[in-house]
C-alpha cells in the first residue's frame, strides 16, 4: 500500500494491481495546483482592486496589472508555503514565474494584432483607401477620399528590388560559411551576426552617403532600395546557413563519389535538398524589410503622388507613410484614421509574408511534399 | 574532383606521418569558390564602406566642432553648434532602460520555451516569438504612442511622486498634464517589446543544446525541474545568453522609429528618465533629416558614425562571446 508524500506536492502513486500498464504521466498539473494558481489570481485581483482603485491614491490601468502581478506572484508563494515543502515550493514558483514570460509574450502579439485591426479597420473599410492616392485628398478631406495607392506601389517595387539585390549575395554568403570555410569563417561569422543587430538608420546613411552624395543616384526608390537590401542581408545569411548546416552530409558525399563537381553539388543537390528552409530565409527577410521606415525616410523622401519608377524621383511606402500622416500632419485626426489604417494594410503584409514562411518552411530538408512525391514515383517508373 | 596524393613516404624512415592530401579543384569548382569567398567577404566590405563614407561625409562636422561635439550638449541649427553630449548618454539611457525591462523577461520566456512548454505549445510559442520580431518596429511606435503612453502617464506620475529618493525618479520641471509623456522610460519599455525576440531566439537556441546526459545526471540525483535548470541548463547557456543580451543592448541602441514616434525631442542630457523631453542618436537623424542643409547633414553624418561604431563594438562583442561559450557553434563537447 502506498500512501501519498504530503510534503512532497507530487501526485500519489496509481495502484498498480489493475491489469493495464498505464505509464504514469509525472507532469501533468493537479487539480491543487490549478486550485492554488486560480485562488491566488483571483485573491490578488480582489486586493489589488480594493488597495488600488479605494485606498491607495494610484492611477493608470497599466500600473493596475503591474501591481496586480507582483501580489499575485506574492499569494501564490504564500498559498504554496503552507501546502508543500521549500525544495517544492521553489520548483513551482520558478514555473509559475517563467511560464507568465510566454504569457506575456503571446499577449503582445495579440495585442499588436489586435490594436491595428480595430485602429486601422476605420480608414481600410473605405474601397478608396485601396484604389487612390492622396493627390487630390487634403488634410482634411474625409476617408472616403484618397488612399494609399501609392505607399503600396512603392513598397512593393523597393522590396522587389531589395529582395533580387539581398538574396543571391546573402545566400551565397551563407554558402561560404557551410561550404567553402577556412580561415575567414569565423571573422564572417562574427561580422554578420553583428550586422543583424546593425541599427537600420546607419544602412539608410551609407547609401546616402555613398550612392546619393558621392555617385550621384538620385533620392529614389532604388536608393531606398538598396538600404533595404543592406539590412536583409545578414538576415538571408543567418537564416539561410542555419537550413544549409542541416543538409546531410551523406547526400554531398554521395554526389561527390559520382564525380560531381563541387558547385555541381552545390546546386544539384544542396541548394534543392534545402529548398523549402531557403524559401523561409527569404520571405522572412522581406517582411523584414517591408517593415523599414528609417531608411526609406531618408534616401527615398516622401510623396503623396503616384511614382511607378522606382529609379526617379521620391517614393511613398507603407511605413513612411505612417510617420508622415502621424509626424507631419498630426494635427487632423483623419489623417492619422489613414496613418493606422496603413499601419494595418502592413500588418496584414507582414502577417501574410509570416504565414507563407510558416507553411513552406515547416519541412525538414529533403522531405517532399505529395506531388513531390508522386513525381518523384513517376518518374522512377518510367525508367 | 581532381585529387593529387602526395607520394607516400618509404618505409624505412621509420616516423609514420601522415600524408597530405591536397585537392586541387576543376577550373569551374576554383571559379566557383572564390565567388562564395568575395560573396562571405563582402560583409567586411559594406562594413567598411559604412565607416569609410560616414567618416568622409563627417569630417567637416567633426574638424569643425572639434572633441566638444561629444560633449556639448546642443544640437542648435543656426551657427553650426552640434554637439551630442546629450543624445548619446539618452540613446544609452533608453537602452539601458529596454534592457532592464526585457531581458529578464526574454530569458524567462526562453526557459519556459525550452524546458516547460510541451510539444504543441512549444512549436505555438516559437512561432509567436517570431512573429513579434518580424512585426515593424513602427507599429510598436505607433500603439507605444497612441495606447501606451497615455496609459502609462498615470503610474508614471506615482513613480515620480513616491519613489523620488531614488534620483534618476525626480522631475525638476513644474507639474502639468504633460510632463511625463515622451520620456525616456516609455521610450525604453516600447523599445524592451523589441529586445524580448531577439534575446529570447537566442537564448532558447542555447538553452536547447544542454547535453541531456547532464539533465537526467541532474534529476537522478533527485532534483527538481528547476533544481536541474539552475544547475545544468543555466550555467550551460551563460556565455550564449550574455550574448544574446548584448546583440538585444545593440539592437536597442539603434531603434529609431519607435523611439522618434514616442520621444519629445530635447537635445540636452535627461537623466531624470519619468520625465518628458529626450532624444536618442537615430531618432535625431532621422527627425531632422528633412530639414537639414549641408553643414548639418555632416553633423547628422558624423552622430551615425558614433552610433555605428558604438553598436559595432557592442555586437561584435557579443558575437564574440556566443561563439567562445560553450554552447556556441565552435566547441563540440
Amino acid at each position: 500500500m502506498i500512501t501519498a508524500d504530503r510534503d512532497s506536492g507530487l501526485q500519489p502513486l496509481p495502484d498498480l494491481s489493475g491489469s493495464q500498464d498505464k505509464p504514469l504521466r509525472i507532469r501533468r498539473l493537479t487539480p491543487e495546483d490549478w486550485l492554488s494558481i486560480g485562488g491566488a489570481a483571483v485573491g490578488s485581483l480582489g486586493i489589488t482592486w480594493v488597495l488600488y482603485e479605494q485606498v491607495l491614491p494610484f492611477s493608470g490601468g497599466f500600473g493596475f496589472w503591474v501591481c496586480w502581478y507582483l501580489v499575485f506572484l506574492l499569494l501564490y508563494l504564500a498559498v504554496a508555503g503552507l501546502q508543500w515543502s521549500k525544495l517544492v515550493v521553489r520548483d513551482k514558483f520558478m514555473a509559475v514565474l517563467v511560464s507568465s514570460g510566454g504569457i506575456f509574450a503571446s499577449a503582445v502579439v495579440i495585442e499588436q494584432i489586435g490594436y491595428s485591426v480595430l485602429k486601422g479597420l476605420p480608414a481600410i473599410r473605405h474601397l478608396n483607401f485601396w484604389t487612390q492616392t492622396m493627390a487630390f485628398a487634403a488634410p482634411l478631406s474625409p476617408l472616403s477620399t484618397g488612399g494609399v495607392l501609392h505607399a503600396a506601389v512603392g513598397s512593393l517595387e523597393q522590396i522587389a528590388i531589395a529582395t533580387v539585390l539581398a538574396v543571391p549575395l546573402g545566400m551565397m554568403a551563407a554558402l561560404f560559411l557551410t561550404e567553402v570555410g577556412g580561415p575567414m569563417e569565423r571573422p564572417v561569422r562574427t561580422i554578420i551576426n553583428a550586422m543583424t543587430a546593425l541599427p537600420s538608420i546607419v544602412a539608410g546613411l551609407l547609401v546616402y552617403a555613398l550612392a546619393v552624395l558621392t555617385l550621384g543616384l538620385p533620392e529614389s526608390g532604388f536608393a531606398a532600395a538598396l538600404a533595404i537590401s543592406v539590412v536583409m542581408l545578414p538576415t538571408v545569411t543567418r537564416a539561410s546557413e542555419v537550413v544549409l548546416q542541416v543538409v546531410p552530409g551523406t547526400l554531398r558525399e554521395a554526389s561527390f563519389a559520382l564525380g560531381g563537381s563541387h558547385w555541381r553539388t552545390v546546386w544539384k543537390v544542396i541548394l534543392p535538398t534545402a529548398r523549402s528552409g531557403l524559401t523561409t530565409a527569404v520571405v522572412l527577410a522581406m517582411a523584414r524589410g517591408i517593415g523599414e521606415t528609417a531608411p526609406v525616410l531618408l534616401t527615398a523622401g516622401y510623396t503623396n503622388e503616384m511614382n511607378f519608377n522606382a529609379f526617379h524621383g521620391w517614393q511613398a511606402t507603407l511605413p513612411t507613410f505612417i510617420i508622415n500622416s502621424i509626424l507631419v500632419y498630426g494635427q487632423s485626426p483623419k489623417y492619422v484614421a489613414r496613418g493606422l489604417g496603413a499601419g494595418l494594410a502592413l500588418m496584414l503584409v507582414v502577417l501574410a509574408l509570416f504565414s507563407i514562411a510558416r507553411v513552406v518552411g515547416g519541412k525538414a530538408p529533403g522531405e517532399l511534399t505529395r506531388r513531390q512525391r508522386r513525381r518523384l514515383q513517376r518518374e522512377s517508373a518510367r525508367t | 574532383m581532381a585529387v593529387a596524393l602526395t607520394r607516400a613516404p618509404s618505409a624505412s624512415a621509420g616516423d609514420d606521418t601522415p600524408r597530405t592530401i591536397v585537392s586541387r579543384g576543376s577550373r569551374g569548382d576554383v571559379i566557383f569558390r572564390s565567388i562564395l569567398r568575395a560573396a562571405g567577404l563582402s560583409s567586411f566590405a559594406i562594413t567598411g564602406l559604412i565607416l569609410i563614407f560616414l567618416i568622409y561625409r563627417g569630417w567637416w562636422a567633426l574638424r569643425t566642432d572639434g572633441f566638444s561635439f561629444f560633449t556639448k550638449q546642443n544640437w542648435v541649427f543656426v551657427g553650426n553648434e552640434f554637439g551630442i553630449g546629450g543624445i548619446l548618454p539618452d540613446t544609452v539611457i533608453i537602452a539601458a532602460i529596454a534592457a532592464l525591462v526585457g531581458i529578464p523577461i526574454a530569458v524567462g520566456t526562453a526557459i519556459f520555451i525550452s524546458e516547460y512548454a510541451p510539444g504543441r505549445l512549444k512549436r505555438i510559442l516559437i512561432a509567436v516569438i517570431d512573429l513579434m520580431a518580424a512585426i515593424p518596429s513602427i507599429i510598436y511606435g505607433v500603439w507605444g504612442r497612441f495606447f501606451l503612453m497615455p496609459r502609462l502617464v498615470g503610474t508614471m506620475s506615482w513613480l515620480s511622486n513616491h519613489l523620488n529618493w531614488f534620483p534618476p525618479f525626480k522631475t525638476t520641471v513644474a507639474y502639468s498634464a504633460s510632463t511625463f509623456v515622451g520620456s525616456p522610460a516609455i521610450a525604453g519599455l516600447v523599445v524592451s517589446l523589441m529586445v524580448i525576440p531577439i534575446v529570447t531566439s537566442l537564448s532558447r537556441e542555447v538553452f536547447s543544446q544542454a547535453p541531456q546526459g547532464e539533465r537526467e545526471g541532474a534529476y537522478a540525483l533527485g532534483s527538481t525541474r528547476w533544481g536541474m535548470i539552475r544547475t545544468v541548463v543555466l550555467p550551460f547557456g551563460r556565455g550564449g545568453v550574455i550574448g544574446a543580451a548584448m546583440l538585444g543592448i545593440g539592437r536597442a541602441l539603434g531603434e529609431t522609429i519607435a523611439v522618434l514616434l514616442i520621444i519629445s525631442q530635447a537635445y540636452n542630457l535627461n537623466w531624470h528618465v519619468l520625465q518628458s523631453g529626450g532624444s536618442s542618436v537615430a531618432s535625431l537623424i532621422a527627425g531632422s533629416w528633412a530639414s537639414a542643409d549641408t553643414n548639418q547633414l555632416s553633423a547628422l553624418m558624423a552622430a551615425g558614425l558614433t552610433l555605428f561604431a558604438l553598436t559595432l563594438v557592442v555586437n561584435s562583442l557579443a558575437s564574440i562571446v556566443i561563439n567562445r561559450s560553450r554552447s556556441g557553434t565552435a566547441t563540440n563537447d
